[in-house]
């Protein structure tokens, strides 16, 4: 085992407020790979804002020419440009309102686990004691939680909605998060230039955000960009439970949950879905990625 | 019936094969020997028979089990099973029942009178906990030997060894077909009592297999009953069932030789993909079923309490879009028998499929605009695209109806409250005949009894007049055509009320290997559902 | 340490015994009737009601829970409403199967996931980092059904290195692992990769440059050892997504683990089934965080065990 390493003590001079923001975006704009990520994500956010005027096709019309005389659906093509789903209703135009569901659940509800885990982990990892042993022994009752049951009784008692569905998964899905955090924020609290932050006084919020932080940039990131795929799916997991959006309203995960067993036959019907969801988790991931080279102190300047 | 977990094509039960009553559709001369794989999806629950009602497990228990009665394999027409002869007294009361000689259980004891008194007690005992216990109401004594009273059913009389004399409080036309229940099979007392509630784990039956493996939630294994009461039967020897393969692959298993009959049939996504394949075409079955898809409307709920609101329902379900949908699976229904069941009215036209009409009849009845409702379906696919499809329909005519998608036993709470569901697709959890006869589509899901909390009549309709109609068919013994006609009218007063909208009667599509033969009846019988293990024969018998 | 772990264990046993009241609490709420489930569509009200009052369903919820615990404590989970069989036997059957296909998953994720992140690392923002970027991003977003039918289907009916499913032998392990393990290897590998880069960036390895020492060295000596705890902060969480994916998995290769038997009891309401795999499962992921927070100061000696 090797000696633990310690992180440079001094973080570069910065300079704070509109400037520093300002410099960034900068930055993430000189950067191709960013600005393709941020132009995937502008995208998908105009096509959930104008769905209305840019579908095709009515999502909701199950047209009779949309399935073939065995009542197959149509593959890509002609009239439907990614062909038609089971029921004959047009698979880009439900892919484009589904847009707006799926952006809810990965973006937002993804999001706020990402900051309550986040939260959690560098609160338990820095104040350590009993502050750290009830948050995370509270971690590990949520991870064993029967998230499905849950998910089964609250389809009975509510109306299903996008809400409830957002609620449970920023519930559950903080938990991973919050566990990786908490081991590297114990890691690192250690060490020395955190101390040395400890004896010159630093403000514990000053010490989080400056000295911590930056060094946890890169886990968060992986976990914020991997959880969109995550929640994206589990959102249809619930949904078929009946907390969720209910049919006929598409989400990406829906399309692909309802279809998979026909992907021999109809493989569009899980491609095109799962292509999104790649799209978008991987347009974030490049922006993290670029976000976290340009804030990262140890990787400054060495790209 | 069987409560069932899969849905469409995969999770239905009691075929109908085309002609009833038909001959033997047995193959006398094909030899004995060799053995077959059948798979299965959902593991076996138990192999009790006072217990096991599922897909998989009600075919295996016929293989294992016999009761007094039974069915010609592939049809539906009763015989003697265990019993040598049976008859009825002319009141209808009295069913005397003699077994036959040298008959024996899989332990080597001889099958006696007392064995059939011990195994109706057993089923009806509330201990037991039996599904079945209500099919023997009209035995003489239940009421009180099911409340947990007295010393056993009254009406059974274990007269010498071979003969048992069963007295009914009513007379009961379906009381041949009860018999020849899976619940009415003869255990041995022994074997229970040392089993203990762990029966349904080690079985001991009478039937034309035996258990001889065991490995949970992946193989079952039934041997050849060599003492089995009928010569030259089973013809394998051997009957493998692999369990918690998902139908998706277990089509891919039989393709590449592993398996021979796919016990959930053949997967909805994959189906036309099978019957588009000529090397298909020889070993493709198809069988109607005594089944039927239906949409509850919940007759206490506003605004369905309403009569003509019911009936523009029915008039807006364009149900030949909806074969279409699932790829013509099924035929078209118009009433809530099956065309295969006794009674079924041929010459009855239903309502037509009229968005117009049924506009103008909703506007008649105050709903210029239409209103909006809920409709509950079952999660599993095709369900909540029927679903949307009926929503699609519903929506022509000003009904907006949300769709609830939820677990089964969701929509089942959902169904049996009074006023939560105002409408129920009925696919996945939908009736299927316990035994072909038509009483058997009325009392739980149509007649008052079943209109209570938690009971399966999820339309909340009851009318007195036709719940006497029909325990007077019941008590009809003797003159089947009249008893026929009495219930086809039944149904068709029913459908002038209109709590349903029958949809849809699934038909049943399967394959098998060329590994393995018999009479296509045999591959979807209606009673032996899915598979009559024990008539299949193989081609290279050795 | 030993003080340590004593208080880990009875705070474990504590988050057991809060999640068999959660558990309990929600099956209480679930509005389906397990005795409707047991008695079919052709029972009377009063069979309903006669199971009811012999399961002791009608008891006030404590009740129910107390007495439910109070078997627990003496060993008996009870029997399955369905299967009549003891929940303990129903369990102990399939375990094996799922522990030791979560075993080889485990193993197959690390392999996949480490080997890539490493690589990926190494060879930062070139074309072979972004292949494998985009390669971890489509293992997690792919339904398992998907990937498991794929791969039946390409090594097992066209190429017929592996059976159709089923349970046995060795060969039996190689597809369901491959496909439970995908989704873990995705999150290793970006887990992985981003905490190489970490070290890869700190002074030690600077240092190490300076001194001459091979590239190799650095990299297995110094920097992985370095990047690896968070991976295993991962452990106890790897269980819970196993606990999720596995029904899929189980169900698509015919494995007779506890995945089917839960999924199951939960469609039938199955009460005492479903407790106990519920209790099994959070027993894994409990012992699983533990054992990750026993580990990390073995890896990283700054961390202390408090």
């Amino acid at each position: 085992m090797s000696a633990p390493i310690d992180p440079p003590s001094a973080a570069p001079v910065r300079r704070a407020g509109r400037g520093r923001a300002r410099e960034v975006v900068g930055e993430l704009l000189r950067r191709p790979r960013a600005l393709f990520g941020l132009a995937v994500i502008v995208l998908l956010v105009l096509a959930a804002i104008l769905a209305p005027w840019i579908m095709p096709h009515d999502p909701f019309e199950q047209s009779f020419d949309g399935l073939d005389l065995m009542g197959a659906p149509l593959p890509p093509g002609g009239e439907h440009p990614l062909g038609t789903d089971l029921l004959g209703r047009d698979l880009a135009s439900r892919l484009i309102l589904g847009t707006r569901t799926s952006l809810i659940i990965g973006v937002v509800a993804n999001g706020i686990a990402v900051i309550l885990g986040a939260g959690v982990g560098i609160t338990a990892g820095y104040a350590g004691g009993w502050t750290a042993a009830i948050l995370m022994r509270f971690t590990d009752l949520m991870m064993a939680f029967p998230a499905l049951l849950l998910a089964i009784v609250l389809a009975a008692i509510f109306q299903p909605s996008l809400m409830i569905v957002a609620l449970v998964i920023a519930m559950v899905n903080w938990v991973q998060m919050s566990r990786v955090i908490y081991t590297e924020t114990r890691s690192l609290a250690e060490r020395e230039f955190i101390q040395v932050q400890r004896a010159i006084g630093s403000g514990p919020l000053r010490i989080l955000g400056r000295h911590l932080l930056p060094h946890l940039l890169s886990s968060i990131i992986v976990f914020g960009t991997l959880g969109i795929s995550t929640t994206v799916l589990l959102e249809a997991t619930l949904s078929y439970l009946g907390v969720g959006v209910q049919p006929p309203v598409p989400s990406w995960g829906n399309i692909i949950f309802e279809n998979q067993t026909y992907f021999s036959t109809a493989p569009w019907l899980v491609f095109f879905p799962g292509l999104l969801i790649v799209l978008l988790a991987l347009a974030f991931n490049l922006v993290g990625d670029a976000l976290r080279d340009i804030l990262d102190p140890t990787l400054k300047g060495r790209h | 019936m069987k409560t069932i977990l899969l849905s469409g094509i995969a999770g239905i039960a009691l075929a109908a094969a085309g002609a009833t009553g038909a001959a033997a559709q047995v193959d006398q001369d094909a030899p004995q020997g060799g053995d077959m794989v059948v798979t299965y999806q959902d593991d076996v629950a138990t192999l009790d028979p006072a217990i096991g009602y599922d897909w998989q497990n009600w075919s295996m228990i016929k293989s294992l089990f016999d009761g007094l009665m039974g069915y010609e394999p592939g049809t539906t027409t009763l015989r003697n099973e265990l019993a040598e002869s049976h008859e009825i007294s002319d009141d209808g009361l009295t069913h005397t029942f003699t077994l036959k000689d040298g008959i024996t259980f899989h332990n080597g004891r001889e099958i006696t009178a007392e064995d059939v008194k011990y195994s109706l007690e057993r089923v009806t005992d509330p201990e037991t906990r039996s599904p079945g216990a209500g099919f023997f109401s009209m035995i003489e004594g239940f009421e009180d030997w099911n409340a947990g009273e007295g010393e056993g059913l009254s009406g059974i009389e274990a007269v010498d060894d071979k003969t048992v004399e069963i007295t009914l409080s009513r007379p009961d036309a379906t009381f041949g077909h009860v018999m020849a229940l899976n619940f009415a099979s003869v255990v041995p007392r022994e074997a229970v009592e040392e089993a203990g509630e762990d029966f349904g784990r080690r079985p001991v039956g009478s039937g034309a297999f035996r258990l001889a493996e065991w490995t949970p939630g992946q193989r079952l294994v039934f041997e050849r009953f060599e003492e089995y009461h009928r010569d030259g039967v089973p013809k394998l020897d051997r009957v493998t069932f692999d369990i918690g393969l998902e139908p998706t692959v277990a089509l891919l298993r039989l393709q590449n030789g592993g398996a021979d009959v796919p016990g959930d049939g053949i997967p909805p996504a994959q189906f036309l993909q099978v019957v588009n394949d000529a090397a298909y075409e020889e070993r493709l079955v198809e069988g109607g079923q005594l089944q039927t898809g239906y949409i509850t409307m919940n007759t206490r709920m506003e605004p369905f309490d309403r009569v003509e609101v019911r009936r523009a329902v029915n008039m807006a379900i364009n149900k030949d879009r909806i074969v279409q949908m699932i790829n013509n699976r099924a035929v078209p229904a118009n009433q809530p028998l099956p065309p295969t069941m006794p009674g079924y009215a041929e010459d009855h036209d239903g309502y037509a499929h009229d968005p117009e009409a049924a506009r103008e009849m909703l506007a008649e009845a105050g709903f210029e605009d239409g209103f909006s409702t809920e409709l509950y379906v079952m999660n599993v696919d095709p369900n909540p695209r029927i679903a949307q499809a009926i929503q699609q329909d519903l929506s022509e005519i000003g009904i907006d109806a949300e769709i609830r998608s939820l677990a089964q036993s969701n929509v089942i709470a959902a169904g049996g409250a009074e006023d939560q569901a105002p409408m129920i697709w009925s696919g996945g959890m939908a009736w299927i005949a316990d035994f072909p006869d038509p009483s058997n589509f009325y009392g739980p899901i149509l007649g008052c009894a079943g209109a209570v909390p938690g009971g399966w009549n999820w339309a909340w309709y009851c009318d007195e007049e036709i719940d006497a109609r029909a325990a007077e068919a019941d008590a009809m013994v003797g003159d089947a055509a009249a008893r026929e006609a009495a219930w086809r009218q039944i149904y068709l007063d029913i459908m002038e009320d209109a709590p349903w909208v029958p949809v849809f009667h699934e038909q049943r599509f399967t394959l098998h290997s060329d590994r393995i033969a018999g009479d296509d009846s045999l591959f979807v019988d209606p009673v032996h559902i899915p598979v009559n293990y024990d008539y299949i024969h193989a081609t290279e018998g050795q | 340490m030993t003080g340590y772990l004593v208080r880990r264990l009875l705070e474990s046993a504590l988050i057991l015994l809060g999640i068999t009241f959660v558990t309990f609490v929600l099956l209480y709420m679930v509005p389906a009737d397990p005795a409707r489930q047991i008695a079919g569509r052709s029972a009377t009200a009063a069979t309903v009601a006669n199971i009811r009052d012999q399961l002791g369903l009608n008891d006030p919820l404590l009740v129910q829970y107390g007495r439910y615990l109070a078997g627990l404590l003496q060993g008996d989970m009870g029997r399955s409403y369905l299967q009549r069989a003891e929940v303990s036997t129903l369990i102990a059957a399939r375990l094996p199967a799922s522990l030791m296909l979560m075993v080889t998953a485990i193993v197959t994720e690390l392999v996949i996931g480490l080997t890539i992140g490493v690589v990926a690392a190494l060879r930062r923002n070139r074309a072979a980092d972004h292949s494998l970027m985009i390669f971890s991003f489509v293992a997690i977003s792919a339904p398992q059904f998907v990937i498991g039918i794929l791969l039946l289907y390409v090594f097992a009916v066209q190429l017929g290195w592996f059976p159709i499913g089923g349970y046995g032998t060795p060969a039996h392990f190689v597809l369901p692992s491959i496909t439970l393990g995908l989704l873990g290897a995705g999150w290793y590998s970006r887990m992985m990769r981003s905490s190489m880069i970490e070290v890869l960036g700190q002074d030690l390895v600077r240092t190490a440059r300076a001194k001459g020492l091979s590239r190799l060295r650095i990299v297995t000596r110094h920097v992985m050892p370095n990047a690896i705890l968070p991976i295993i902060a991962m452990i106890g969480i790897d269980i819970g997504l196993f606990m999720s994916g596995i029904v899929v998995v189980e169900s698509v290769f015919g494995w007779p683990g506890i995945g089917q038997l839960a999924w199951q009891a939960i469609q039938r309401v199955d009460i005492p089934v479903i407790m106990g795999v519920t209790m099994v499962s959070a027993t894994a992921i409990v012992l699983g965080n533990l054992l990750a927070d026993l580990v990390a100061p073995l890896i990283d000696p700054r961390i202390k065990t408090k």
